[in-house]
């Protein structure tokens, strides 16, 4: 499968990655190598076959609502590349 | 020291002959020297593992004993460690320190295991020669112009040097067994939900399980029935008792059915790794083991399928990684968009890119029922064709690598072809079945690693068939030269 430089930046925009100009045309030749070998699914009739999320058809266990953290908000935002005041802090978004 | 096993080092540290310190500051001393032409570790944890030491000496003088007491191994940078760095092999936790230790590095703590080290990995574990690390590659004890295998690259060197006796791994794709392979030395990857992944940086959650990588069946016993267990704060852990893995190693053999799949000895296996794997098959039946022909004619959608489910689910994962809360944030943000593309650009490798586009994509709108949902359906098949085999056989076996350890960047320009270096093991992860890699001989004077598939929670299986192995081989004692 073939994909054009489009492709890889419409890509690119949804997975909110920056990708230089240069490196496009090798992403998309690799992209399109890899849904090459993906593409042999294509020849298996999965009619009927329900999809398996979890090998032991385990699902996810559920547990009482009570409170079993406490608040370490220093600690976690002593990680954080730009915090104030408890807030973690970004680029302006609304004007 | 630095030759004893897991098991030696236990009845050493018990009898006295040295003590946990001592035995700390003589496998650091020698990992420090040696490492520098390995590049197997990330972060030396030097006075915390003293610190650990000297405390599992204490313990001891107090009268406690214990099977890994005092015993130090290394951590796969993939598990958080708190107050030491955990990068995951990625420019973009290259300043991470958790806040938290994962289950796995608190569970081998409590044991009384220093920790001297976090080991290299491909960065987030994603590849299969370790060579997409942002530290660099790891060289392959064996040769140092090849691959260690990955993802757990720098773990499988480690033990394979003598710079420590075990190492934690994880494996996604097969990133324990086949690093174990192509370094000779012995993995394990448990079945899923067998270890807690709470703690373990996620790639794709519903494959993603932790093991131990050891010299030999023994070690892995051992360390595996500490790691293992139910964990509440993994909501895929599974409640189901931890058997005494070391009490049934030594379980006769006699009667054993092996299952060989036809699809493991066909094309694109290299000649002399299956010569290698026959012989080891052999060796079996000379212990009482039958054989038995078997088919899991859905092997080759193996690959095409994980490369759906793992790169979907890691583009998932990865969303958490934006610049703002922790982790690499690039400079100067114009505003909150190109804030999330430069931090995300720039702190990922090209591999790390290709899996995030690649789950992306088949996550994308008006795509999801083509890939994702194929892939979970043929993904069915697959683990079924593992459980009609598993109704006559009581282990599968085959090689784990399809060749040995390959060049450094032979597989780099084509991402295809490093994929299919995990071909035999990437199918028992999709199956969540608990697999094994032991040393079987050597080809190219590289090693050569068997593939021992288990049943559901058959690891103890596993363990005592690998055991029982090594009891009259000694590929599992070869040494590569210079690290003797």
């Amino acid at each position: 499968m073939s994909l054009e430089k489009k492709d890889v930046e419409r890509i690119a925009h949804l997975a909110r990655l920056a990708v230089d100009e240069a490196d496009i045309p090798d992403y998309a030749r690799d992209l399109g190598n890899i849904l090459d070998l993906v593409a042999q699914m294509d020849a298996v009739d999965t009619t009927g076959v329900a999809p398996m999320a979890h090998p032991m058809e385990v699902s996810q266990r559920l547990r009482p609502d009570e409170v079993t953290e406490t608040d370490q908000r220093e600690r976690f935002q002593a990680i954080a590349p730009k915090v104030e005041n408890g807030l973690y802090l970004v680029p302006q978004v609304i004007e | 020291m630095h030759n004893m096993t897991l098991a030696q080092l236990a009845a050493a540290l018990q009898e006295g002959r040295f003590s946990s310190e001592e035995l700390t500051r003589a496998l650091l001393a020698r990992a420090r020297e040696l490492d520098a032409g390995l590049n197997s570790v990330v972060s030396f944890a030097e006075e915390q593992a003293l610190a650990q030491a000297r405390e599992a000496d204490a313990r001891r003088a107090a009268g406690e004993s214990g099977p890994l007491l005092g015993i130090p191994l290394m951590h796969k940078d993939i598990f958080c460690t708190d107050g030491l760095r955990t990068s995951c092999g990625s420019k973009m936790l290259d300043n991470f320190v958790a806040p938290y230790d994962a289950t796995v590095v608190a569970r081998l703590a409590a044991a009384g295991m220093p920790m001297l080290a976090k080991t290299n990995m491909d960065e987030f574990a994603m590849g299969s020669s370790n060579e997409t690390s942002f530290y660099g590659p790891v060289k392959n004890p064996w040769n140092p112009d090849t691959v260690p295998g990955g993802s757990s690259g720098g773990s499988a060197a480690a033990v394979a040097a003598r710079l420590v006796p075990a190492a934690t791994g994880t494996d996604t794709g097969g990133s324990i067994r086949q690093p174990a392979s192509l370094c000779g030395v012995t993995g394990l990857k448990p079945t899923y939900g067998r270890v807690s992944r709470w703690g373990m940086i996620a790639f794709a959650s519903s494959l993603d399980q932790a093991g131990p990588i050891t010299r030999t069946a023994e070690d892995a016993a051992l360390l595996l029935g500490a790691m293992a267990g139910f964990d509440e704060r993994d909501s895929t852990s599974l409640d189901e008792p931890v058997p005494d893995y070391s009490a049934t190693l030594n379980e006769d053999i006699r009667g054993l059915k092996i299952g060989l799949p036809k699809e493991y000895f066909g094309d694109g296996l290299d000649a002399e790794v299956g010569a290698r794997v026959q012989a080891a098959i052999e060796e079996f039946t000379r212990l009482g083991a039958e054989v038995v022909e078997i088919s899991l004619p859905n092997t080759h959608l193996a690959v095409p399928v994980y490369y759906v489910v793992a790169p979907a689910e890691c583009s998932s994962n990865l969303s958490r990684f934006d610049g703002v809360r922790f982790g690499y944030r690039c400079e100067d943000p114009q505003d909150l968009e190109d804030l999330y593309k430069r931090s995300r650009g720039e702190g990922f490798g090209a591999e790390v890119k290709r899996r995030v586009m690649i789950g992306t994509y088949a996550l994308s709108a008006g795509y999801y029922d083509a890939y994702y949902l194929k892939a979970q359906q043929i993904r069915r098949l697959i683990r079924d064709d593992f459980l009609r085999a598993f109704e006559d056989v009581d282990v599968i076996m085959g090689p784990t690598s399809p060749s040995v350890a390959f060049r450094l960047g032979e597989k780099t320009a084509d991402p295809v072809s490093m994929y299919l270096s995990d071909i035999y093991t990437i199918a028992v992860n999709l199956a969540g079945l608990p697999g094994m890699s032991v040393p079987c001989g050597f080809a190219e004077d590289l090693p050569v690693g068997l593939h021992i598939v288990g049943n559901y929670f058959d690891e103890a299986r596993l363990l005592n068939v690998a055991h029982r192995y090594q009891q009259v081989t000694d590929w599992h004692q070869q040494t590569p030269a210079g690290f003797e």
